[in-house]
């Protein structure tokens, strides 16, 4: 009942979102669309998905859209064009994968393929196996733990192509600069300041909870990484890039997204040179229980440490980016002044 | 004591549930975004604790109360503080507060200073 | 109770989702989201109660605080002039920088 509901909801959005032309409007309902999306997972209860599609799908990706768009401009260019071949095609194909799901088992039935391959050893078996009481971190850190290397591969991949296209090299700031964009600030942003100053410990403390806390409940290191990211995000906004920048050393965060990915390996690599598989915790300890505690909770670190560092790059660059674009346009507006006052 | 306790908390969640449901409703029907944002904002938070306070007299377990008031601190410290960040913004931004006619604003003054 | 409780807070997420999508202005589109995040967080915590599985109470938490970290950042960003509401104001106030 709760599902029909949400589900509803959520096309009634989707079509929304389509039919809108300012994308800023575009990009709030995206992040109701998360929220939504976010709540649908808890009512089938899938926590660990909503944990992560609340942090990265409501929170950051709506967060970088929006630094985004306020670079670009937040009206949709209108086409004449009407594809409609481009349509016809796309109705085809739905009619087609729709046609397709007519031969797929009835939604929860229990012979379904997915529930007769390796459900059943994952639910009967992983309280021997792995010791573990959150069964979807023992899937994702142990018996998949290949799969999870790749995601946080790729992970860095993005974090390395956003400072590949979009660092900018920035002349060292005066202190004294510094200190009168910080008073400004402070001046128009006070409320919000003390309480981020409040909540910012907390978050923190909250992300380690997260991140320690995935063993025996919802969580682990991705979502660990995104809410951590998120407190320096926050600090950042409100604080300024420049004072951010003195307080994170960017090149030894570089170091440290690094170092997640490294560390996840080096794990896969002791593990090999101990004698067993590739990810196979089971040798790191004499107790394999123990191995596998050892193994998951390193791994977790490794992908903690990576994800976090590589929102916060992502972010620093897109916030530079359009400070430099903000300082040029001033820079011109500046000039053009200067030249209409000496007419 | 537990005809007390459903009780209590049952009437928790009918405040909350019911300023959450006009807060909705003031969300739609006011007229501009200043009057809508008091309609969301006062009931958000009350609501939001209403309905915590009354769950929080049913939990069970230690961990389930603690992070129930985690979560109501967090709401009130959160929910005003976004509701004046939000009016600053809209009013520096120049988004002006609809006044009402010049009729309505005379019959105003006139009931209100007999 | 408080299945009553999790219908009332479904059809304010319904209102504030009618807000969001007609909203006039970005506020109000700001403001319903918003309103949105905290109904979440609410309906998450009775879903919780009402499924018996109360450790959902991490994810509202996490709700909460992503909310408010969304919402700041549109009104941190919300200043240049791309997103003043009339047009005609664009110069007279500027950002700080």
């Amino acid at each position: 009942m709760i599902n029909i509901v949400i589900l509803t909801l959520l096309v009634v959005i989707a079509i929304a979102i389509i039919r809108m032309k300012d994308l800023f409007a575009v990009v709030m309902l995206l992040g109701i669309y998360g929220l939504l999306s976010a709540s649908f997972f808890v009512a089938m209860d899938a926590v660990d998905v909503a944990f992560t599609e609340a942090a990265v799908g409501a929170g950051i990706s709506t967060l970088l859209m929006l630094v985004v768009i306020s670079m670009t401009g937040r009206r949709e260019i209108t086409t004449r064009h009407k594809p409609f071949s481009a349509l016809f095609v796309v109705a085809i194909t739905g009619f087609l994968l729709i046609y397709g799901t007519l031969d797929m088992p009835y939604f929860g039935s229990a012979d379904a393929p997915i529930h007769g391959h390796v459900a059943p050893r994952y639910i009967n078996d992983s309280m021997q196996e792995i010791g573990i009481p959150n069964i979807v971190t023992s899937v994702l850190a142990s018996y998949r733990a290949f799969d999870t290397f790749g995601e946080v591969v790729v992970i860095f991949t993005a974090g390395i192509g956003v400072l590949a296209l979009l660092s900018v090299v920035r002349r060292p700031e005066d202190p004294e600069q510094i200190a009168v964009i910080n008073d400004s600030m402070h001046e128009r942003h006070l409320v919000i300041r003390i309480i981020a100053k409040i909540l910012i410990p907390f978050i923190l403390l909250f992300a380690l909870y997260v991140q320690f806390h995935g063993d025996f409940g919802p969580g682990g290191g991705f979502q660990a990484g995104v809410i951590f990211a998120a407190a320096i995000i926050l600090y950042t906004m409100l604080f300024g890039l420049s004072t951010a920048r003195r307080v994170i050393n960017q090149s030894l965060i570089r170091l440290v997204a690094a170092t997640g990915v490294l560390l996840y390996g080096s794990v896969g690599l002791a593990t090999l040179l101990s004698g067993g598989n590739f990810f196979d915790y089971n040798v790191l300890a004499n107790d394999p229980i123990a191995g596998q505690h050892l193994g998951i909770a390193l791994i977790e670190l490794g992908v903690g440490c990576t994800v976090a560092v590589v929102i916060i790059i992502i972010f620093f660059n897109f916030a530079a980016r359009r400070e430099m674009q903000l300082n040029n346009k001033k820079q011109h507006q500046d000039k053009k002044n200067k030249e209409s006052s000496s007419c | 004591m537990d005809i007390v306790i459903n009780i209590s908390s049952g009437l928790c969640l009918f405040v909350g549930s019911f300023l959450c449901l006009s807060g909705g409703v003031g969300m739609l029907r006011f007229p501009d975004f200043y009057t809508r944002m008091h309609a969301a904002g006062v009931t958000d938070t009350l609501g939001s604790a209403m309905i915590l306070i009354g769950l929080m007299i049913i939990s069970t377990g230690f961990l389930v109360f603690i992070k129930l008031v985690m979560i109501l601190l967090l709401g009130m410290l959160i929910g005003p503080t976004t509701s004046h960040v939000l009016a600053k913004a809209a009013l520096h931004n120049g988004l002006e507060p609809q006044l009402g006619h010049e009729d309505a604003d005379n019959k105003e003054t006139t009931s209100s200073n007999p | 109770m408080i299945i009553a409780a999790t219908l009332a807070i479904f059809v304010a997420m319904i209102l504030a989702i009618i807000r969001g999508i007609a909203g006039p202005t970005l506020y109000d589109r700001i403001l319903a989201v918003n309103m949105f995040g905290t109904k979440t967080v609410l309906l998450i915590s009775l879903l919780g109660f009402v499924m018996g599985r109360p450790e959902f109470l991490d994810i509202a938490i996490v709700y909460a605080l992503i909310n408010f970290i969304s919402v700041i950042c549109v009104l941190r960003y919300s200043d240049t002039n791309e997103f003043k509401h009339t047009p005609d104001e664009k110069e007279s106030t500027d950002k700080e920088c």
